[in-house]
């Protein structure tokens, strides 16, 4: 008897969960396809227009509707579910449907040619501390900015160099230096971006500086000497002066009818070379290249080990945190790519 | 596009800040919309302009005057209004002889258009005509696409596609169960697309997943589509280009069996160092005649025996 009751209690129980999930199910031929991350569910059933005619045309679309939102939310409710301030919340998954995006992805920002040195030599970045001591104020004080450590800028009193002229203005001399800084800084900027977009970078014939060598007077000297309506060719020289160096070459060509023996003898050495089966080897060019190539190698070499660690190398002033105490001294650990080397040619 | 590395620099941290929101990100942000009107608007298309930029309203811009262009044939005006908003969808429309009752669906990619697609209201069902209680502003809906031309027309495909990315809300990680109220259904059928929108309400069922009910709170369209403007597969398959930066990379020694249970390998197998290639030299080559297996083995041999 008893095993009869529990048999016909299982199939009730069964029956009922049947019956719950009855109120719940939707039958469909295609399954259809879900994006939970993006809400989305795609119905590829063929809708029978007939039915859509016969019935109502709200009421079709809403039942419609209805089953298929029905198998979303069945979809939505089997995902992990935690309580986050009295509200059931759902994590959703990763949108699967490709879109378009707004923009491109964002490119790589070209190297500035510091950065393409720094990297060639193995020159890392330096982290500096924001404070520094400010011995007058006695202080810590920011490194930069307003109210900055140790600012030769607020100074009222500045020393004459014995070697400068006692009528030059020193305050006015440092303002000016500051300025050119920031000028020269500015036009290093526009010649990185202008060499990040493959533009021909414009060339600037002579950038003024504090004390302009004597390869660049000569440069200059000639500019101004070729800027003139023929090209400076009227142009007188000085006496003494010599030829300018560097300046095109014209061409000049052998008389048609003249010296054959140089002739026979030109056409016999260009046939040497060609018929050696060596190429010919530009030592100075070759050695150039190996260097720079080792360099490049230790360079990397350098990166790929301090990558790891990152230990402040001695450029703190005083008393930094305390932390980078430890740093200091650390001029031997970047060696290695400080030995000396010769001149290119002569190795 | 080069925003940031301009000529002129930023003078001001916040003028840096704006720009660099405007700047191509990893992961972008929510696409925003700006809804706009023709030269000449019936009240069909002011209102239902009105109605979805109540559907898709933090993050859309609603242009109240006119603005007398046309997309299909010139649509630089878009892409200046897109420049200046910084949207990428966008919604046009108008009302003439030819067309009436027209909308346009687009959007942009790098502020170029990318897709267009135009729609005729044939009928129109505004938020405010069918008095029922409305879903609250923002509300990320579900969106439901119906109908097998969806699936198997070109045009549809994109249509369905640029409706997911004007509807589809920001991307969430989490949803709360109770909040999902709103249903979008989109039904294409017999060359008409139905656009419904229904307040979704979940009731007992019995067992752990709610039984549904729907109930339509508007705006409702019926759609029929006429021209379009879609990407050349190039550009399109251009704009979905993800950066390298967002892929997953694979991690070595670590594997999952069918029940999601972790394994890490933390020690490496001894090397099968016969499979090993060596440098190969000119001398040691096999040749072509010798067929002797026993011969070459014990050349092997003998080769090995004075490297150890």
């Amino acid at each position: 008897m008893a095993a009869h009751s529990v048999e016909a209690l299982l199939a009730k129980a069964e029956q009922e969960e049947a019956e719950k999930l009855r109120s719940i199910a939707v039958h469909k031929e295609l399954d259809l396809e879900f994006d939970v991350g993006n809400l989305l569910a795609c119905d590829k059933n063929r809708i029978e227009s007939r039915d859509f005619r016969e019935q109502k045309k709200e009421d079709f679309l809403r039942s419609l509707a209805r089953d298929n939102t029905q198998l979303l939310i069945n979809e939505i409710w089997k995902l992990p579910t935690e309580r986050v301030e009295e509200a059931i919340v759902a994590k959703l998954p990763e949108p699967t449907t490709p879109l378009p995006r707004e923009k491109p992805p964002p490119k790589p920002k070209p190297p500035t040619k510091w950065e393409q040195f720094a990297k060639l030599k193995g020159i890392q970045k330096k982290k500096k501390t924001n404070l520094v001591w400010d011995e007058n104020a006695k202080e810590w004080r920011r490194r930069w900015g307003y109210k900055r450590a140790n600012d030769d800028t607020k100074e009222w009193l500045i020393e004459v160099p014995e070697t400068a002229d006692p009528n030059e203005d020193q305050f006015a001399k440092r303002v000016k230096a500051k300025k050119e800084r920031v000028a020269k800084n500015e036009l290093n900027r526009l010649k990185n971006i202008a060499r990040a977009q493959k533009v021909k970078v414009p060339g600037v014939g002579l950038t003024p500086t504090a004390q302009q060598s004597k390869d660049e007077l000569v440069r200059a000297v000639s500019v101004a000497k070729t800027s003139t309506a023929s090209v400076g060719r009227f142009q007188d020289r000085l006496p003494k002066e010599k030829a300018p160096k560097n300046t095109g070459k014209k061409r000049k060509f052998e008389p048609l009818i003249g010296d054959f023996s140089n002739e026979k003898q030109k056409q016999l050495e260009l046939l040497k070379v060609m018929d050696s089966k060596k190429p010919k080897l530009d030592i100075t060019k070759a050695v150039n290249k190996q260097m720079r190539e080792e360099d490049r190698e230790e360079a990397s070499a350098k990166y790929k080990k301090g990558a790891g660690k990152k230990g402040r190398k001695g450029n703190m002033s005083g008393k930094g945190k305390g932390k980078g105490g430890k740093g200091k001294g650390g001029k031997a650990a970047g060696g290695g790519g400080g030995k000396k080397r010769s001149k290119p040619g002569k190795r | 596009m080069t925003q940031l590395d301009s000529v002129i620099k930023p003078k001001t941290k916040r003028s840096k800040r704006f720009l660099e929101s405007r700047a191509p990100k990893l992961t972008e942000d929510v696409k925003s919309a700006m809804i706009m009107k023709g030269g000449n608007t019936s009240l069909t298309i002011t209102q239902a302009l009105k109605d979805l930029y109540s559907l898709r309203k933090p993050n859309a811009v609603l242009y109240k005057k006119k603005n007398i262009t046309r997309p299909f044939e010139d649509s630089t005006s878009l892409e200046f209004f897109s420049k200046k908003t910084d949207c990428s969808l966008f919604l046009f429309g108008s009302h003439n002889k030819k067309r009436p009752n027209n909308l346009i669906f687009g959007r942009l990619f790098d502020f170029h258009v990318l897709d267009m697609i135009e729609l005729g209201i044939e009928k129109y069902v505004s938020l405010s005509e069918i008095k029922a209680s409305k879903c609250p502003e923002g509300t990320k809906p579900m969106l439901v696409f119906a109908g097998e031309a969806f699936d198997t027309d070109n045009e549809h495909k994109r249509l369905k596609s640029l409706l997911i990315d004007f509807f589809r809300g920001p991307t969430v990680s989490a949803v709360r169960l109770a909040g999902l109220e709103h249903v979008l259904h989109f039904t294409a059928l017999d060359g008409k697309i139905f656009m419904r929108s229904y307040r979704c309400l979940l009731k007992k069922s019995g067992c752990r997943t709610p039984r549904i009910e729907l109930e339509e709170i508007g705006p409702s369209f019926d759609f029929v589509l006429r021209r379009t403007h879609l990407a050349s597969d190039d550009l399109y398959k251009l704009a979905h280009k993800q950066p390298k930066a967002l892929k997953v990379k694979k991690k070595k020694n670590i594997s999952h069996d069918a029940f999601g249970t972790k394994f890490g390998r933390v020690h490496m197998q001894k090397q099968d160092l016969s499979k090993l290639h060596t440098r190969k030299m000119k001398g040691l080559r096999k040749r072509k005649g010798e067929v002797v297996t026993g011969d070459i083995s014990r050349k092997r041999i003998s080769r090995k025996r004075p490297c150890s």
